[in-house]
């Protein structure tokens, strides 16, 4: 069913908006189009930032670095409660979304997807977001080089976030 | 704050990578990187531009209004700075939605264009609004409501209860998005 839905979702949405447009008198071709033609520009001009950010976020990984930073963190958050076997997964989400997928993927596959280490896994994926990512993306798209207080924001939100997390998944397993 | 932490992770990297003899690693992870933002740019250009498309027809034909006047009193607590029935409001929410309902590249397409508008009312260009600020906050918060990949996963892997993890997730969605929106509030001061 959940299947289903979320094959459908982008047709049916087209569908709905056209459908609209259309019986509303729009000329929906040329609106169309009228909106298209940025699409190019906008992409284009994201595409340095993007540059920029995926090759940082490539060296940390490959050679290792995040690693060691995981190593080196794990004895101060197995003090603060944190599980170990998603500490590896706090660590790469904020940074890459398909790197902190194929964690999940790791720890289900090793401890099982209704294991506990498992459990904590999915839901703290779908309950956070790549911070570095996209914040590189839209800034960059405006041209915006002073982020003031966003980063720093994002960071303690996503700390903070880990707990309750953490907290909430317990409550239900 | 980015400067300092993108040079980090380049410095580190590579000094780690040399130390630990995995410098060739390093070396084919910066040619494949560079590449792969490009690839990855162009591959957002065909659904930035059907999404722009299929949304500027939503715009014509009145939708889109329709569905930002429902939700702008959220608009209006979260961005008191964005003047009334300005554009930019609308493609905030239409990024939230798309974002709730896990379509990425939809909500990339609107977000980008939510910027255009939040830039527009920026009196110091180069320099984020408290808008923009929050606006990304809450992107970065995580909207998604049903995190369909992991659950696809779940069930490849053979889980008793895949769609288990939909209440606590949404749960937890629902209390980053609030403690991002509260420290967001906190940071941004009496600055504008």
């Amino acid at each position: 069913m959940i299947e289903i839905i979320s094959i459908g979702i982008v047709p049916i949405l087209i569908l709905i908006i056209l459908g609209h447009g259309y019986i509303k008198g729009v000329d929906i071709y040329a609106a169309f189009i009228e909106g298209a033609k940025e699409g190019f520009q906008t992409a284009i001009r994201i595409m340095p930032y993007l540059i920029a950010v995926f090759i940082a976020i490539g060296i940390f990984r490959d050679s290792s670095a995040l690693e060691m930073f995981t190593d080196i963190l794990r004895p101060i958050t197995n003090l603060l409660g944190i599980p170990e076997e998603v500490l590896p997964l706090i660590m790469v989400r904020p940074i890459s979304g398909s790197g902190g997928l194929g964690i999940v993927r790791d720890i289900i596959e090793y401890y099982g997807p209704d294991s506990f280490p498992g459990w904590v896994a999915s839901i703290m994926m779908g309950s956070s977001e790549t911070i570095f990512y996209t914040m590189a993306l839209y800034f960059g798209s405006v041209g915006i080089e002073d982020h003031r207080h966003t980063l720093k924001a994002s960071l303690v939100s996503y700390g903070i976030s880990i707990f309750t997390t953490i907290f909430i998944s317990r409550l239900f397993y | 704050m980015l400067n300092t932490i993108w040079f980090l992770m380049i410095f580190i990297g590579i000094v780690y990578g040399i130390m630990t003899g995995n410098i060739e690693a390093v070396n084919d992870v910066i040619l494949r990187e560079a590449g792969e933002g490009v690839t990855f740019t162009i591959g957002l250009i065909g659904i930035i531009s059907l999404w722009l498309g299929v949304m500027s027809v939503a715009e014509k034909s009145g939708l889109m209004n329709s569905i930002s006047n429902l939700f702008r009193p959220v608009v209006r607590i979260l961005f008191p700075q964005i003047p009334r029935a300005h554009p930019a409001e609308r493609w905030i929410l239409m990024n939230f939605i798309a974002n709730m309902f896990g379509m990425g590249s939809g909500a990339t397409a609107f977000g980008l264009k939510a910027m255009k508008e939040l830039d527009s009312l920026n009196p110091h260009k180069g320099r984020a609004t408290n808008s923009m600020a929050m606006f990304l906050i809450i992107n970065m918060s995580a909207l998604q409501l049903i995190p369909l990949t992991i659950i696809k996963i779940r069930y490849d892997y053979g889980s008793n209860n895949p769609t288990g993890i939909v209440g606590p997730t949404i749960l937890a969605t629902t209390l980053s998005t609030m403690i991002a929106v509260i420290i967001g509030k906190i940071f941004e001061g009496g600055k504008s």
